[in-house]
């Protein structure tokens, strides 16, 4: 429909309006009228069809104060009307008649069920921007006075969404109306309408001029922020941070930063949540001396929240909050500022803190540096890995790679691989399945940066990849046989041949369509770097293709895909540059056979 | 005090017995900035908000107030209140045991004392009682520990501290009730804002304290004249933000529960604000998901609302349609229990007014594919009131449901609804026998009329898309551009319209495409179009005649007869065993004479 929504504007369109008299009008309202919602709604949807077979002028003229007239239908019917009143420009006849919209729209807005009513808002918002300055003080702005008066609250909340596009373009006396209009809109008696315009605070103080936002916004925000409802006040949390962006360092200081340290302290813990939440915004917003002087010891307090949903919302902004301090006193913060409470949280008594933390708290070892990295966070992450919820044992193990950038995988390897080891035997099976996805970038970084990288591989971690291929759940079985096809060219090929290859065969036979297909996908790579190493190749290894199955075929395959037996390409044996081609290697294999 | 935050949680040396911190007399919210710098973590995951006050004073055991003498009283009972000021960590169970002891020992002694001596409450001891109240339940709850908290499956977190709460809860009660109570004294205390917060706490999710709070905000609302307007606009708010914002507030049932019983006390003739209150608060209440939790005290306030005032039935009706639930069958069996109370209550002159679009619903009700909808609507017939309704209307009702009865009754799977339905249209043959016959044959015509149509719709959009391609191309500026490409080439398999028609008629195809203009014709611009719209007007009963066989050989394969009226009455309206096949449309319906 949006394309449709561009037709009346051209010169084109207002010549067919001769052939539009055709349809009478009245057959197509009786469609907007139907008994059945569902064909109502139909017809609704089609509203830009129906308009232009009614030209612009009809639309005007007939359509539109119908649909302003018969706003009493199902929510979803009004919905889909709002949706398309606000791409109706052109089939009003373009921006000199978009006002025409403004009635129905009006009356949408005022609807109680708040979907139709945000989506009436928007609307409006879009066409307030296609409405010339002239037409916007002439039809735009009293709709908004007549909305921000109204007397039921949806009207008024409505409102609240308006302000901020009318604003910029109206003339100086009319925007002292417009801001008197909010201002008393925040001090509303009712909290649906305050929680309104506290959301919409931040957008609205974008648009003023800076004098108004020290004089209006401010107290605006602090009387918000100090609302007897905890909803009003957590929404003025969200507009600080757009207000601080607008404001200098010392005003920030005087203005803004009392209402901010209340709301950290809030004694209800919604408000405390949003502040941990906005954390990293409010940060940014504030800059880095308030930040050292006023946040960081309000975070403090914030991971130390009596209210785990607090301390979860806290820890998940760990990393952000390092992230953005000055580069050259990061380390410094967070090892006597933020580590000492970071070490409480991993023996939080609720899961959701520690897994909070678990899934940011290895991006720390890039702030920290090795040497601090390997005596302060490395015995985090070992108690994480044992951790009783496996969900802060998962997301450990996801992110282990970026801990591998910094301390080196040696080191890595030395201190995490027996908890790894351990692991691979997890009771829940995501535990194991992140294990087995994790081995080939383990591989691979042993192989890239450590000389003994084959050794590590063949000895410790093929043992474990190998043992994974019993486990009892399918998708593990056939991430082994992933993972294997993977590993394949960093090992030499007497365990290929010896250790791989066997256990492939078995998993080719598997009861499991998936684990099957994987598995043969692996054997035809591995075959392949066989027979280019010279390895006689038995026949028994040729893989044979999966046959389709009727009812389950795991993977579309590439047309002309092969299955091992095409040309073999050559690939150095050098273990160094296997890895960096291997992660081609499927590429090239698809590519080639295409040929 | 309120900023400086304690250090040590170790309780220093009893000085002064009895005595604890008190919070200063303006500040009766009770809320304790403190507790949230507590950083000791918790130790189970409860309900509780955490708040101590630690660094106080250890509470010893006063004299007992039914021991000292009257001119003592005032003066212990104001210590009393004090030391029941004092809160405790119940997450730890074991923190502090002969304080808590003390403290439940004092509270019961209020209890008692409150509800038994009289001349107790005397004007200096309202602040301590409602400061004490106060301390006591006014926190901000915890966040809930399970988001998805469903009040019917899920157990609630009950709140800790419980073994005293309860007791602040008695007492309040007791004092409200005292007959010594004076609300002119304490409504000084009891203002706005202990009512604003004491409504939060309908949030809490333990039943036991929302059943206290329950009765408690009764009575505030029995005594104190001046703070029933702002409890009711209160209760708006809470309920509007569940409605349209949160859809989460454990409270409603408590609170529909006791709007009730103000419901049954408005005087006639209903305020405008009582009205609206019906329509904008009470009636949207419906579409919220957990409606179960406390639709029976929503519906209960609905039919309170019309016993007072019967005009608001349709209103009230049409609201409840509005929000009619299309794909929660649950709630639509609570919809229709809702509609049956209703309906018991109406006024005739009422029932007019809505009966059309009601038993329109009950009849989509009644083809529910779920059926304990369609049992529930069928239910309906067993109501003898709204039988008489029904009697009594029968020429607006009947043709309402009928076609849709008539259909399901031959469709529904399950044999209890089909057998329900028969008895449906035996009451309804012998209600009025002429009627039912004269709908059952026009029963046919009717499913002929919704196919044309239909059929005609379909026509009209595939005109209007065809319009608006016209004009896509129209803008592009190629009017000479082939206007094959525009139009699917796989919607016109033939190439004029009726050249094959006769032919092979592919069954599948829908007879409207073929009377749909080729794209040659409608190339040839404004004339061609106004030529090819009334050809097209010329063309239905032309059509229509055409195919007339096609239709009657379909009309005879959908139309199964019913029942013949006797086999109905012998088998007490169970279902023939085999419908008879491929009966022309002429085949007797009910060969039954008429009542003479």
């Amino acid at each position: 429909m949006a394309g449709a929504s561009g037709l009346g504007t051209g010169p084109g369109a207002a010549g067919g309006d001769g052939d539009d008299s055709l349809y009478p009008i009245a057959v197509l309202i009786d469609e907007l009228r139907n008994e059945d919602v569902q064909l109502r709604l139909n017809s609704i949807k089609k509203l830009s069809t129906i308009a232009l077979a009614l030209g612009v002028e009809r639309t005007r003229s007939e359509l539109l104060p119908f649909l302003t007239d018969t706003i009493y239908d199902e929510d979803e019917v009004l919905l889909a009307l709002a949706e398309q009143l606000g791409n109706f420009t052109g089939l009003v006849g373009g921006p000199d008649f978009a006002h025409c919209l403004l009635p129905p729209l009006e009356n949408l807005a005022t609807v109680e069920e708040t979907v139709v009513r945000d989506k009436a808002v928007e609307s409006l918002r879009q066409i307030s921007q296609e409405h010339t300055p002239v037409a916007l003080e002439a039809y735009f702005v009293p709709l908004v006075k007549r909305l921000a008066s109204g007397d039921w609250f949806t009207s008024r909340t409505s409102a609240c969404g308006l302000f901020s596009v009318c604003y910029p373009r109206a003339s100086n006396a009319v925007k002292a109306e417009i801001r008197q209009q909010f201002r008393s809109l925040c001090s509303d008696d009712t909290p649906m309408v305050r929680r309104a315009a506290a959301s919409k605070l931040g957008e609205f103080a974008k648009v003023l001029e800076l004098d108004s936002v020290k004089s209006e916004i401010v107290p605006l925000f602090t009387n918000l922020a100090s609302d007897e409802q905890d909803s009003v006040r957590l929404l003025a949390v969200e507009a600080c941070v757009s207000i601080a962006q607008l404001l200098s360092q010392d005003d920030l200081e005087t203005l803004v930063m009392p209402t901010l340290r209340q709301a950290a302290e809030d004694k209800s813990w919604r408000v405390r949540y949003m502040v941990a939440d906005k954390f990293s915004e409010l940060q940014k917003a504030m800059g880095p001396k308030i930040t050292l002087n006023d946040l960081i010891p309000a975070f403090q307090n914030l991971l130390k929240d009596c209210e785990a949903e607090v301390r979860a919302a806290a820890a998940h902004k760990v990393k952000e909050l390092g992230e953005n301090l000055p580069i050259e006193d990061r380390e410094t913060i967070i090892m006597n500022q933020i580590l000492p409470y970071i070490k409480e949280l991993v023996s939080d008594t609720n899961q959701h803190v520690k897994s909070a933390l678990a899934s940011v708290i290895m991006g720390l070892s890039t702030i920290l540096g090795k040497e601090n990295t390997i005596e302060h966070l490395l015995p985090l992450f070992l108690a994480q890995l044992k951790d009783e919820c496996p969900e802060v044992r998962l997301n450990i193990i996801s992110n282990l790679d970026c801990v591998n950038e910094v301390i080196g995988i040696r080191q890595l390897s030395q201190s995490l691989l027996p908890a790894i080891v351990e692991l691979a035997e997890d009771a829940k099976w995501r535990v194991r399945l992140a294990i087995i996805e994790y081995m080939p970038l383990l591989a691979g970084q042993l192989a890239l940066s450590e000389a003994c990288g084959q050794e590590i591989t063949t000895k410790q971690m093929l043992p474990i990849v190998l043992k994974m291929a019993g486990d009892q759940v399918a998708n593990v079985r056939f991430n082994v046989a992933k993972s294997l096809q993977k590993i394949g060219p960093i090992l030499d090929t007497n365990a290929l041949q010896g250790e791989v290859k066997p256990v492939l065969q078995k998993l080719g036979q598997d009861e499991d369509m998936d684990v099957k297909y994987f598995a043969q996908e692996a054997i035809s790579v591995v075959a392949q770097r066989l027979r280019k190493l010279d390895f006689p190749v038995k026949d028994s290894g040729e893989p044979s293709v999966p046959r389709a199955d009727k009812n389950h075929f795991p993977r579309p395959r590439v047309p002309g895909e092969d299955t091992g037996k095409g040309p073999v390409y050559p690939l150095h044996g050098d273990t160094r540059d296997t890895l960096a081609q291997l992660e081609i290697a499927e590429l090239v294999h698809f590519s080639q056979s295409r040929d | 005090m309120e900023t400086k935050l304690p250090p040590a949680s170790t309780p220093t040396s009893p000085s002064s017995p009895g005595l604890s911190p008190v919070p200063p007399p303006d500040k009766v919210d009770g809320f304790s900035r403190r507790s949230l710098r507590r950083a000791r973590p918790r130790r189970s995951h409860s309900s509780s908000q955490f708040r101590y006050q630690s660094n106080q004073q250890e509470l010893t055991p006063l004299p007992l107030l039914k021991d000292v003498p009257a001119s003592e009283l005032h003066e212990l009972l104001s210590r009393k209140l004090a030391q029941c000021g004092v809160m405790f960590d119940f997450l730890d169970c074991v923190a502090d045991l002969k304080g808590k002891e003390v403290k439940r020992a004092a509270l019961n002694e209020l209890v008692e004392c409150v509800g038994s001596t009289r001349g107790v409450l005397i004007e200096p001891v309202y602040p301590d009682i409602i400061r004490m109240i106060s301390v006591n339940i006014f926190r901000t709850l915890p966040p809930s520990e399970n988001p998805e908290f469903d009040p019917e499956e899920d157990e609630p977190n009950l709140e800790p501290s419980w073994p005293h709460l309860q007791l602040v809860y008695e007492f309040f009660l007791r004092f409200l009730e005292s007959p010594d109570f004076q609300p002119s004294v304490a409504k000084r205390y009891v203002d706005q804002k202990f009512v604003l917060m004491l409504l939060e706490l309908f949030d809490s999710e333990d039943p036991r304290e929302r059943e206290y709070l329950k009765t408690i905000l009764h009575r505030v609302y029995g005594k104190f004249l001046g703070l029933r307007a702002y409890i009711r606009k209160q209760c708006n708010h809470i309920f509007l933000r569940f409605i349209y914002e949160f859809e989460h507030f454990n409270g409603v049932a408590e609170l529909l529960e006791i709007l009730g019983s103000i419901i049954n006390g408005f005087a006639l003739p209903l305020k405008t604000e009582h009205k609206q209150f019906l329509v904008r608060v009470l009636i949207p209440l419906h579409s919220v998901k957990s409606l179960s939790v406390f639709h029976a005290q929503l519906a209960y306030c609905v039919v309170q609302f019309l016993e007072k005032d019967a005009t608001l039935t349709e209103h009230v009706i049409r609201g409840l349609l509005k929000y009619w639930p299309k794909t929660c069958t649950q709630k639509e069996v609570m919809f229709l229990g809702e509609m049956e109370e209703i309906l018991d209550v109406i006024e005739p002159s009422q029932f007019v007014k809505i009966q059309e679009p009601l038993f329109k619903q009950v009849a989509r009700c009644v083809s529910s594919p779920h059926f304990q909808v369609a049992e529930r609507a069928l239910y309906f017939w067993n109501n003898e009131y709204i039988l008489s309704l029904i009697e009594d209307n029968c020429h607006t009702v009947l043709p309402a449901v009928f076609g849709t009865l008539y259909q399901v009754s031959k469709e529904h799977w399950n044999q209890t609804i089909v057998s329900l339905i028969y008895n449906v249209l035996k009451t309804f043959m012998e209600m009025n026998g002429k009627l039912f016959d004269e709908l059952t044959a026009s029963y046919k015509l009717e499913k002929q009329q919704e196919q044309q149509k239909a059929q005609e719709r379909q026509e009209l959009w595939q005109g209007l898309e065809e319009l608006r391609l016209r004009r896509l191309q129209g803008t592009q500026g190629a009017k000479e551009a082939p206007l094959q490409r525009l139009t699917p080439q796989s919607l016109y398999p033939f190439s004029c319209p009726g050249a094959q028609r006769e032919t092979h008629l592919p069954l599948a195809l829908p007879e409207w495409l073929l009377r749909t203009p080729c794209p040659a014709q409608l190339s040839l611009g404004g004339d061609e179009e106004r030529q090819w719209w009334s050809w097209q007007q010329n063309a239905q009963p032309l059509a229509a005649g055409l195919d007339k066989g096609k239709l009657d050989q379909e009309a005879a394969i959908r139309d199964l007869p019913l029942p013949h009226k006797a086999g109905l009455r012998a088998a007490g309206g169970l279902p023939p065993s085999a419908p008879g096949l491929g009966q022309g449309h002429s085949a007797p319906r009910l060969p039954l004479p008429l009542p003479a």
